[in-house]
């Protein structure tokens, strides 16, 4: 281990390798690319929410001048129901239905057929020449409809209990005994709540450029948080072997979870392997509300005793999360996080998978955790207004700290929680005054972070400069932070860094964005990288010293002896040992490859101040701090960017985002316009406090901060608007008709005036 | 594929006989904000477009002969903010042109598009309104005028005549102690479509309302004009009263419906509070002339 | 559709591209005149990703014909730049860390270039409310309008 204290550039805002680029238009992301004899890939969708697909004719599509070619379900590798195949976290089962609809269509925009052709306008006419026979079913979108006894089932092999269902399946985590805590508190408060789906948001729409050869050497250009995911999931999908496929990661026009799966790859593969031509395939923004994965929607119920002085004693949570199509709601973030932040000792969180006509589910940010974490923060508040408590408070009575034993399983090492729920206490904000019809709340949230496979290479050029080539597409600036952790272990200027997202024939496998592990794990490979760097630096010293390598140290860019009776010997710095290389036994450099240990989980307290329009319903939020353990800032404005990242898109979630379905099942609100993501001039600044409690089995002490930040935000605003009105809200969003509602009605009109 | 043409003439003449040869099948472009959202849709698949910009009486901003103004149909928000002294006079028409929208859309969109594409929430129409705008309309027929209000038939339509081409808008010369003021209700802060949108003018004479006009949008298949609601204000001195008879004649004007924009108890009652909002602006600029 | 010729100046440089009639000018600029730097996040002027300038007037590139562009100067995100020497606001953006996966940038630099042309001391408020119209989901706009905010002063330091 090598943790560096005395620091340059670890801790500074320096200039990102990458940005130049970003600012200037120069950066290419998936759509901005061509390929000599490209042509364009359109996919043909289903308009029914469930229908059985009893045949596809492609005929007049396939005779339209311009078409080169088409597919089908029949085209796409199938997964056999009867034998679960994981990729990840992710079923090819589900997988290669998904991409293309088999058996049924299962929801409004399913694809059932792909076309390429010449023109982005001929591709789209002939997706209408396509007929298919559907016979229309039945369908249910909400939870409470997916699960009555007489819903529509989506898998007829699904069952729950011995009965035909649509819940794919159940996750628990248990703690002591809930009974016998219950029966032991002193006080008890159970609540249910609702949210809505929301959509992760990312402004670039899902897109790829593919080459097939005639020896199927297939190459990818594709906007996805995971190039070695996009090989093996196009590689299982199409049948053409990983090693023939070159997956290369454009820069990504945001992830947040969304794109840790394929959608068009598999489909613009065929296509190019069929019409011998590359294809581009560029969703729109409709297809991307209509057919790409949001969050579940949910109902939780949450039920918390304690006692008369604060100490809570049981709790229980029960989380129905909406998966769509096809089984795999994130019900272990929910299951797993919503009680982490708290010392109980008798727990029992238990999630439900329920499958319905919508989209199918994908990650998003923390996914699962947000949602339990709504419910549990809430009950909290209740509980500690109940006790008459500080609602921080509360929470320092009930941290986990060290030695904690989490319901999911482990022991917590030294954790930072209870430093920010400190840090929320002592700042500025919380002391702030509040005017009329303003309200304060707070919540905590926690994610399991993550490491995982990660590669690097580290080259040092024959001009003496560095070249770092890591395995993880950059969505929240990781390659800045890379630049700062070599610069700082090699003592050079961090200009002297170049840091690059190598493709999957160029770096070694490393495992997908997402998770907050970016940063965590690319970093331990590259600092041993950089350490075995170092060692054959000190070695060529040596060699050129005619000393030991032992009485070599390396020292601010530079080798040294030791000490002055190791010789007396003018250092020799990375730029003259790059020069003598080739003579001295050849290029500098080295790789190395873990599936890396030791991550942390994240903790995270937040404070919102709210602003209530009563007349209107109208909620702002007006000001607002997130604290947080990071670990380490390896750079400071990244990380603060991921904070105010994530509450941004938590105040959207809590106030005005949702999936609203017309009468038909279908998304009503398919676009920027009705997905009311917040504008600029809905939000604060938003304030962050970054506590540092580096992870001791890292090398710099990093932890990963990418999710934690969306985790409280619902919960704090919805507590804020307690504060403010003296209403409580038990479900999401908090939006002005919603809210007028409640304002208007009697008892709430006294408690504001 | 509908074979489509572009046409950018120089003259209204022109403009009249291409866009009346064209039928259904044309399609008037001036900033073009609705048009192309349409197009791209594929709900409009217009065989001619027929772009009036370069009309010089479309894109003008003049003050008529009797202390009025006239402002060419195509004129955008931003070049209408950017007028030296329109935005004093008519603060309130400002304002509701320039909410349509980002400003990027307002670089582009104009009051003429935003009334003729008839959508029941477009935000200068409930402004326009009650600033008692005249309207002046071109076709194969000649030019007349119309009351703005008179306009818009119901979604996406107008009462204008086939081939008919909006040229202006001419908003009458304004009293001592008048101003205007413009309030919607959004979720968010920008970038929404009015859930509901108000429009008030006003005269003061030592602190009495002697003229008043309320638009009101978003509420009914068109802008309507509350003429109950004037009659509430006309004659007081904007008292409590007044502004609640004025309200509540905003509310029962309302035949809102329940959409993913907003719902119809929701609606009548914003209603009824952007009225006093807006009247209470609109007097404070008043009282400032 | 036969397509239509169409000369215009962009970024300060005369330019000619063919099109159909019902292309956007973000589609021309996309397409035929390989300029990239303006993105599609939405083609319904709900984004700002796409924001160019035509004749100093900022708007949505999606928004527009690309045939109307004839006879007009546009200014995109290329154009910012002066060679090697970017523009006081993409130097501020990298100092500030005022971007992160970087998609709504061209749009942002763009529509802040457009604000401070006409207003060289914007209140927090008046930045917000002209940016309103781009989306970002990555930053929560705080080191945006902290960027835009600091470069103004610093222009008018200089001025």
């Amino acid at each position: 281990m090598n943790i560096v204290t005395d620091n340059k550039w670890i801790g500074q805002r320096t200039i990102r390798p990458d940005g130049v680029d970003k600012v200037t238009g120069r950066a290419a992301f998936a759509a901005d690319t061509n390929m000599p004899g490209m042509i364009w890939g359109k996919v043909l969708r289903s308009p029914h929410p469930h229908a059985r697909i009893k045949g596809i004719d492609t005929s007049k599509a396939e005779a339209l001048p311009g078409v080169k070619a088409v597919v089908t379900a029949r085209d796409i590798v199938d997964f056999p129901l009867d034998k679960s195949v994981m990729l990840g976290i992710q079923d090819m089962r589900w997988m290669c239905r998904n991409v293309m609809a088999r058996e049924k269509a299962l929801f409004p925009g399913h694809p059932v057929a792909a076309v390429a052709a010449t023109t982005e306008a001929i591709a789209a006419q002939a997706c209408e020449l396509i007929e298919v026979d559907y016979e229309v079913l039945p369908w249910s979108i909400e939870i409470d409809d997916a699960l009555k006894s007489d819903a529509p089932i989506l898998h007829d092999f699904m069952k729950f209990e011995g009965k035909p269902s649509n819940i794919a399946g159940r996750l628990e985590v248990k703690k002591g005994d809930i009974a016998a805590g219950f029966e032991a508190a002193e006080i008890v408060i159970e609540r249910s709540f609702t949210t809505r789906p929301v959509h992760q948001g990312y402004i670039e729409p899902h897109a790829c450029l593919i080459s097939v050869a005639a020896d199927n050497k297939t190459t990818i250009w594709s906007s996805s948080q995971g190039q070695f995911m996009v090989r093996a999931m196009t590689a299982y999908l199409t049948g053409i072997a990983q090693s023939d496929i070159r997956a290369i990661p454009a820069e990504i026009g945001g992830g947040f979870g969304g794109k840790t799966i394929v959608y068009l790859e598999p489909l613009a593969t065929l296509l190019a392997k069929k019409s011998g031509r590359p294809v581009k395939m560029v969703m729109t923004r409709e297809e991307v509300m209509r057919a790409t994965g949001p969050t579940s929607g949910s109902k939780s119920t949450v039920k918390i005793g304690a006692k008369k002085d604060g100490t809570i004693v049981a709790a229980h949570g029960i989380y129905y999360l909406q998966a769509g199509a096809f089984p795999g709601s994130p019900i272990r973030g929910a299951v797993g996080c919503s009680f982490a932040p708290y010392d109980i000792p008798h727990v029992l969180s238990e999630g439900f998978d329920v499958c319905s006509n919508r989209s199918k589910v994908a990650a998003y940010r923390a996914p699962g955790a947000p949602i339990g974490a709504y419910a549990v923060e809430c009950v909290l508040d209740e509980l500690a207004e109940a006790l008459k408590m500080d609602p921080l408070e509360l929470r320092l009575k009930n941290a986990a700290k060290e030695g904690t034993k989490a319901a999911h399983g482990p022991v917590y090492p030294r954790i930072g929680y209870i430093e920010t729920l400190e840090a929320a206490k002592a700042s500025p904000h919380y002391k702030a005054p509040l005017g009329k019809l303003q309200g304060r709340g707070v919540a905590s949230g926690f994610w399991f972070n993550a490491g995982g496979e990660s590669s690097a290479q580290v080259n040092i050029t024959e001009d003496g400069n560095v070249v770092v080539t890591t395995g993880h597409p950059d969505i929240g600036g990781s390659r800045a932070g890379i630049a700062n952790i070599c610069a700082e272990l090699l003592g050079i200027d961090y200009r002297r860094v170049s840091v690059l997202i190598g493709d999957t024939a160029t770096i070694g496998f490393s495992n997908l964005t997402g998770g907050s592990r970016v940063l965590f794990a690319s970093s331990i490979v590259a600092t041993q990288s950089v350490e075995k760097v170092i060692q054959t630096l000190r070695e060529r010293a040596a060699k050129i010293w005619e000393i030991d390598p032992e009485a070599v140290k390396w020292d601010q860019g530079a080798a040294h002896p030791v000490s002055p009776n190791a010789g007396q010997f003018p250092p020799l710095t990375l730029a003259e040992l790059a020069e003598k290389a080739p003579s001295m036994g050849g290029p500098i450099g080295a790789g190395v490859q873990l599936n890396t240990q030791g991550a942390d989980g994240g903790f995270g307290t937040h404070i919102a101040d709210v602003e209530v329009d009563v007349d209107l319903g109208i909620v702002r939020v007006i000001r607002y701090t997130a604290i947080q353990d990071v670990g380490r800032a390896i750079h400071p404005a990244y990380v603060e960017g991921q904070l105010q990242g994530g509450v941004s898109q938590g105040i959207g979630w809590a106030l005005n985002e949702e999936y609203i379905y017309n009468k038909q099942g279908k998304v009503d609100n398919p676009g920027f316009l009705d997905y009311r993501m917040p504008v600029c001039s809905d939000l604060p600044m938003i304030d962050c406090i970054m506590v540092e409690v580096p992870n001791p089995k890292h090398p710099q002490g990093v932890k990963g901060v990418g999710e934690v930040p969306l985790i409280p935000v619902m919960s704090a605003i919805s507590n804020a608007i307690y504060n403010a009105l003296g209403k409580r809200f038990y479900s999401l969003p908090m939006s002005p008709p919603k809210v007028l509602e409640v304002i208007d009605a009697p008892e709430t009109r006294q408690a504001a005036e | 594929m509908t074979e489509l043409r572009y046409l950018a003439p120089n003259s209204l003449d022109e403009a009249i006989k291409a866009f009346a040869a064209a039928g259904s099948a044309g399609r008037i472009l001036a900033g073009g904000t609705d048009l192309l959202v349409q197009m791209r849709a594929g709900v409009v698949k217009p065989g001619l477009i027929v772009d009036i910009k370069k009309i010089a009486e479309m894109m003008q901003i003049e003050q008529t002969a009797d202390g009025g103004f006239r402002v060419g149909a195509a004129v955008s928000g931003m070049a209408l903010h950017d007028h030296v002294s329109f935005g004093k006079v008519w603060p309130g028409v400002l304002e509701a042109v320039n909410l349509i929208g980002s400003k990027q859309v307002q670089g582009r969109a104009s009051a003429g598009g935003n009334l003729c594409n008839g959508s029941p929430a477009g935000d200068s129409v409930p402004a326009m309104v009650a600033a008692g705008a005249v309207v002046t309309v071109q076709g194969p027929e000649g030019r007349r005028e119309m009351p703005v209000e008179q306009v818009p038939a119901g979604p996406g339509r107008t009462n204008f005549k086939p081939g008919e081409i909006l040229v202006s808008f001419t908003l009458p010369p304004r009293p001592k102690g008048s101003s205007d003021a413009y309030l919607r209700m959004i979720p968010r802060t920008e970038m929404d479509i009015a859930v509901v949108g108000l429009g008030v003018s006003l005269t003061l004479k030592d602190g009495v309302c002697t003229a008043a006009r309320v638009g009101l949008g978003a509420v009914a298949p068109t802008v309507l004009l509350v003429e109950a609601a004037a009659k509430a204000l006309i004659g007081s001195k904007l008292d409590e009263a007044a502004l609640n008879a004025a309200a509540a004649a905003c509310s029962a004007a309302c035949r809102p419906i329940d959409d993913k924009r907003g719902t119809i108890i929701y609606r009548t009652k914003v209603a009824g509070v952007l009225l006093k909002r807006t009247t209470a602006i609109a007097a404070q600029r008043a009282k400032g002339n | 559709m036969a397509k239509v010729h169409v000369t215009t100046t962009i970024n300060g440089e005369p330019s000619e591209f063919l099109c159909e009639p019902n292309d956007t000018m973000l589609d021309a600029l996309r397409g035929p005149l390989g300029l990239t730097g303006s993105k599609e996040g939405c083609a319904s002027g709900d984004c700002g990703a796409c924001s160019i300038t035509v004749d100093d007037n900022l708007v949505c590139s999606c928004l527009m014909l690309a045939v109307e562009s004839e006879g007009h100067e546009l200014r995109t995100i290329e154009g910012m730049a002066r060679g090697d020497r970017l523009h006081p606001l993409q130097q501020k953006f990298l100092e500030m860390a005022a971007l992160q996966c970087g998609i709504c940038t061209s749009g942002m630099l763009v529509a802040s270039d457009a604000l401070l042309k006409r207003n060289q001391n914007p209140s927090e408020e008046e930045v917000r409310f002209w940016l309103a119209g781009n989306l970002c989901r990555c930053t929560g706009y705080d080191k945006i309008v902290r960027a835009v905010m600091e470069t103004a002063a610093d222009m008018r330091a200089t001025n």
